[in-house]
């Protein structure tokens, strides 16, 4: 079986907290370009650190994670924002500027292009302004583009979100729990918006999810971590009804 | 399945022993240092003829002097604008680096914060004496002297208000690949910039009372006149300079009231 060239590579990766707490247990994986790939888990079992440690957000004990072929554990100052300039990131809080508006979070997705004072002074390009609308629309919410943040819903705080990360003409983006917060209906609308972004721009997307129904609808792919450690790994065509239940079994001694 | 049982508290706990002891020793210091000082309470009570005679003979306050004051009150607010702004501007990058949630330096804050610490304590009187002597009687010490006073504190208030922000956006700027400035500038100013504006003005108005004090050392403003119609007794004049202070303060307040409702 042929097999793309992984945009991501975790080769023996290992997180222990200062505390002693074990994060990641000898993660070793690939990603392939343009996968829509699925981590479900249970809460602590190291999702949103394994999905972090790829944006260097997060540090890693031991191990090595390539991001195209290159080592990111390495990268400091400038080499590592420019790093994180092509991974977007998603958070299930949206994390937006709530007090400002929908275009200055948009265009905040877009301050790595520039120098540190043009974007103090906000002195973005007439182009990038455009991509900021042209952004909004494919989330569909151009017509939000003056409106303070905190005054949308929070499906569409998210789709603000989304519309920011675009900005970055990110490769890769990183989804952290992204419908969490949100009800049956507006999680649809941001998966979607996710899938659609993945098969139209061939963006790399990882998700983290507690929902197996939604891994399951959405996925190419579906990976399981418990308590820090890779416990499943299957493309969608092989994810069998009962697969996932093994992954949400408690670990030892902490029976729920 | 077994019964479930509900957790038993321990003795202490039940009868709030660590709040009922706190509290005991709170009384007990406040009772001792009122002791050792030698505070008379009594004292307060049976001396009050007198503080009502000061009222009575400032009852009565001599309108015509609101002329005389109007120009050394209008160079009190602008000391105190200037003090305050100059403190303020100064206090914001102190205020970051203060600030446990933006340095994780810990040496760094500390030292931070202990210069702060060391501003904080040098009384404004006495930074004015010195200034004076420096500079000579005029409002430039008076100023000087705001601006450390104002520093001093304006930078304690900010960080503190920095440490209650919300971290996400930061989160999600780092995330972009942002640098350190960029992000204190798109995720933290919009976070703070109310709160800023308010202890701003509070500041502004603590300052405009203080100047009147400060004049006394001949830093400028209305506290030279305060001084003199105290010294000749002319209370009438000095509840002439209490209103007319008192309007300042109100005007400060009314503005700081309109700009937290306009920019929340």
């Amino acid at each position: 079986m042929e097999q793309a060239t992984p945009i991501i590579s975790f080769k023996g990766v290992n997180k222990i907290y200062s505390n002693g707490t074990v994060g990641l247990k000898d993660i070793s994986f690939d990603i392939p370009r343009g996968q829509f790939l699925v981590v479900v888990g249970l809460s602590g079992a190291g999702k949103s650190t394994l999905l972090r440690t790829i944006n260097r957000m997060h540090e890693i004990t031991s191990g090595e994670i390539t991001v195209e072929n290159e080592s990111v554990s390495d990268y400091k100052g400038k080499a590592l924002r420019l790093l994180r300039r092509k991974i977007g990131m998603i958070f299930q809080g949206f994390n937006l500027i709530n007090r400002s508006s929908v275009e200055k979070n948009v265009l905040s997705g877009r301050v790595s292009y520039y120098p540190t004072w043009k974007t103090i002074f906000g002195l973005f390009s007439k182009a990038d302004k455009e991509k900021a609308v042209h952004s909004l629309e494919r989330v569909n919410l151009a017509e939000k583009l003056y409106t303070r943040a905190d005054e949308l819903s929070g499906g569409q705080q998210q789709r603000v979100a989304i519309a920011r990360t675009l900005m970055q003409d990110p490769k890769i983006i990183l989804a952290d729990e992204p419908v969490a917060s949100l009800d049956p209906l507006t999680t649809k609308t941001v998966m979607d918006t996710l899938k659609r972004l993945n098969q139209e721009d061939g963006i790399t997307v990882i998700v983290n999810l507690h929902s197996v129904a939604l891994a399951r609808e959405y996925a190419d792919r579906i990976v399981g971590l418990r308590a820090g450690q890779l416990v499943y790994d299957q493309p969608i065509a092989n994810v069998a009804e009962g697969d996932l239940d093994q992954i949400y079994l408690a670990p030892e001694g902490e029976k729920a | 399945m077994s019964t479930p049982t509900i957790p038993q508290r321990s003795w202490a706990q039940r009868y709030h022993v660590k709040g009922i002891g706190w509290t005991v020793l709170l009384l007990v210091l406040l009772v001792a240092s009122a002791q050792m000082t030698g505070v008379n309470v009594g004292m307060f009570f049976s001396n009050l003829g007198q503080f009502t005679n000061l009222l009575v003979r400032m009852s009565n306050p001599a309108w015509d002097y609101t002329t005389v004051i109007i120009q050394p009150l209008l160079e009190t607010i602008q000391m105190a604008i200037l003090g305050t702004t100059i403190g303020a501007a100064f206090a914001i990058p102190f205020a970051v680096l203060s600030a446990s949630n933006l340095i994780h330096n810990r040496w760094l804050r500390g030292l931070t914060r202990l210069f702060l610490d060391l501003v904080r304590t040098l009384p404004d009187l006495l930074l004015a004496a010195i200034f004076v002597a420096i500079f000579g009687i005029g409002s430039t010490a008076g100023v000087i002297t705001l601006a450390i006073f104002s520093f001093g504190m304006v930078s304690k208030l900010f960080y503190e208000v920095i440490e209650t922000i919300d971290m996400g956006p930061l989160e999600a700027l780092e995330s972009v690949g942002a640098t350190k400035i960029t992000i204190i500038w798109y995720a933290v100013l919009p976070q703070i910039l109310n709160q800023f504006i308010s202890y701003f003005l509070y500041t502004l108005e603590i300052n405009v009372r203080a100047s009147t004090v400060l004049g006394y050392l001949g830093a400028g403003g209305i506290g030279v006149f305060l001084q003199r119609s105290l010294n000749e007794f002319n209370y009438n004049q000095t509840a002439v300079i209490i209103l007319a202070t008192l309007v300042v303060v109100l005007v400060i307040d009314g503005v700081s009231n309109h700009l937290r409702r306009v920019l929340l």
